[in-house]
């Protein structure tokens, strides 16, 4: 494997084996070995053209701990804003040796379209490309899932997930509904018709357009955050109306299963799609999906970047 | 192939191992046995109960994993991590005694000396290997060995184990040339 550009390009024996390592790593990070050696001399770009909080500064740790050299490159204050394309800007980076570039773009089809091409010879990631994938998110919830609710199994057969709210504009709802379906989940999207996508009934899913009716019986309830940057219509008459019927307040938290648990990829918008009380409440898992971003983003770096040395022409 | 060690023959191995490293030891209490993946860990574990057996106390044991130390990552396919587990003790200040079951050209040995170096200051690392079939190719030497086999470097040495093979033997494989 030398690219993680979309889920569908994952086996579920190769996804399971990235939780599996991602497993040992947080054990190993979290117990007596801070640092590890393993990719000493790495050099590894975080290319972020649209903003990133959580994302960029997991990317960055995982592969700090790693040893690998980390350049951050950010949209804002380099050339990209000053209009440089993305290949001029993949060139650099290979003209400066960059092993492997973290991409997020506001574009769906960026990473693709640089692992495709032949500006650069590294590995690429993606991070979050317009509204098509998030894959590393998808993991990181997949490996938060696996690690609450899965009985010691190594996939999520039986478990059931709902994904609730901005389905239309949201790659961690694409990648996730690839991802958890491969593991055996059944999922179940909770949405305005205007919010999701065309084509959705295709999916490997059922759709409901009412919350209270699915959050009784599932295990995971997974809020989407509403992407008002990206909405360029009317999707819902207001805010209110809209948290009143999707959004996840403790009332509706009280309907929930003994053990189920509350996801959300962040940035939150509290009191809209997510209240305060839920947020913090016991049931969140919220801070341990980005504690759990660092070892999983490590396990995608430690697969992608070791080995397939003589593959690539040693570089 | 030919069997070069029987499942007695590695019984009294690992017994003999175990009254070495207590004697060069003066005891156990010192000691922290940490075995390498996977082999070497059930060997670890077989050789610490012998030692509680001898000595009447628990002797420390756990595995260390060498995998994220390799020299060669670039090289090969990605290897599965296995479980790293470092008794409560710690290894500060103690006698950790490595075990493997083959000893061959050290490369292991100097990654497990890494990872040891990112875990603590032991007062002194040993090495014990089952077998020790030559071709170094770094300067590390074992101080406890079960056997050693003279072998081609074109032969392969098969360490069978009955935790995870259903049985004790160590054979080797190919011709000598």
């Amino acid at each position: 494997m030398r690219h993680l550009l979309s889920i569908s390009d994952l086996s579920k024996a190769e996804a399971i084996s990235i939780l599996e390592t991602a497993n040992e790593l947080a054990r190993v990070s979290d117990g007596a070995i801070k640092k590890l050696p393993t990719l000493r001399g790495r050099t590894i770009v975080n290319l972020f053209a649209e903003d990133s909080t959580r994302t960029r500064i997991s990317f960055e740790a995982a592969a700090k701990r790693l040893s690998a050299d980390v350049i951050n490159f950010s949209a804002k204050g380099s050339s990209v804003s000053k209009g440089e394309s993305l290949k001029d800007t993949a060139m650099t980076l290979q003209a400066m040796g960059a092993d492997a570039v973290v991409i997020r773009h506001s574009a769906s089809g960026a990473a693709q379209r640089l692992a495709d091409s032949q500006w650069m010879s590294g590995s690429v990631i993606n991070a979050g490309d317009g509204t098509h994938e998030h894959p590393s998110q998808a993991l990181l919830d997949a490996f938060t899932i696996r690690k609450h609710l899965g009985l010691g199994k190594s996939d999520l057969e039986g478990l059931s997930v709902a994904i609730v709210g901005d389905v239309l504009h949201s790659r961690v709802a694409r990648s996730n509904v690839l991802l958890l379906s491969k593991l055996g989940a059944k999922i179940t999207l909770v949405a305005p018709p205007t919010l999701l996508p065309v084509g959705v009934e295709s999916w490997p899913v059922s759709i409901s357009y009412d919350l209270d009716s699915v959050i009784s019986f599932v295990d995971v309830v997974m809020m989407l955050r509403v992407q008002q940057e990206r909405m360029t219509e009317m999707y819902f008459p207001n805010a209110r109306e809209y948290s009143r019927y999707f959004g996840l307040n403790s009332d509706r938290m009280k309907s929930m299963k003994t053990g189920a648990i509350v996801m959300h990829p962040g940035p939150m918008n509290r009191g809209l799609e997510i209240s305060a009380e839920v947020a913090d409440s016991a049931r969140s898992v919220i801070t341990e999906q980005v504690t759990n971003g660092v070892s999983v983003r490590m396990a995608i770096l430690y697969v992608l970047l070791t080995g397939g040395a003589l593959e690539t022409g040693g570089n | 192939m030919s069997v070069a060690l029987s499942a007695p023959d590695i019984k009294r191995a690992l017994t003999r191992i175990s009254h070495e490293i207590l004697e060069k030891n003066q005891g156990g209490s010192s000691l922290v046995l940490l075995g390498i993946p996977t082999r070497g860990a059930h060997l670890a574990h077989r050789i610490a109960s012998i030692m509680s057996e001898i000595e009447g106390t628990e002797i420390a044991y756990g595995t260390l994993d060498i995998t994220l130390f390799r020299d060669d990552l670039r090289l090969r396919a990605p290897k599965a991590i296995m479980p790293t587990t470092i008794p409560s003790s710690g290894i500060h200040d103690r006698d950790v005694i490595l075990v493997d079951d083959v000893l061959f050209s050290g490369r292991t040995i100097r990654s497990a000396l890494d990872a040891l170096g990112e875990i603590g200051r032991p007062r002194t690392v040993q090495l014990a290997a089952l077998v020790d079939r030559g071709h170094r190719e770094l300067p590390i030497k074992a101080d406890f060995v079960g056997k050693n086999l003279p072998t081609s470097k074109s032969q392969s040495v098969r360490v069978l184990l009955s935790e995870i093979d259903g049985k004790d033997e160590v054979s080797i494989e190919g011709e000598a040339n």
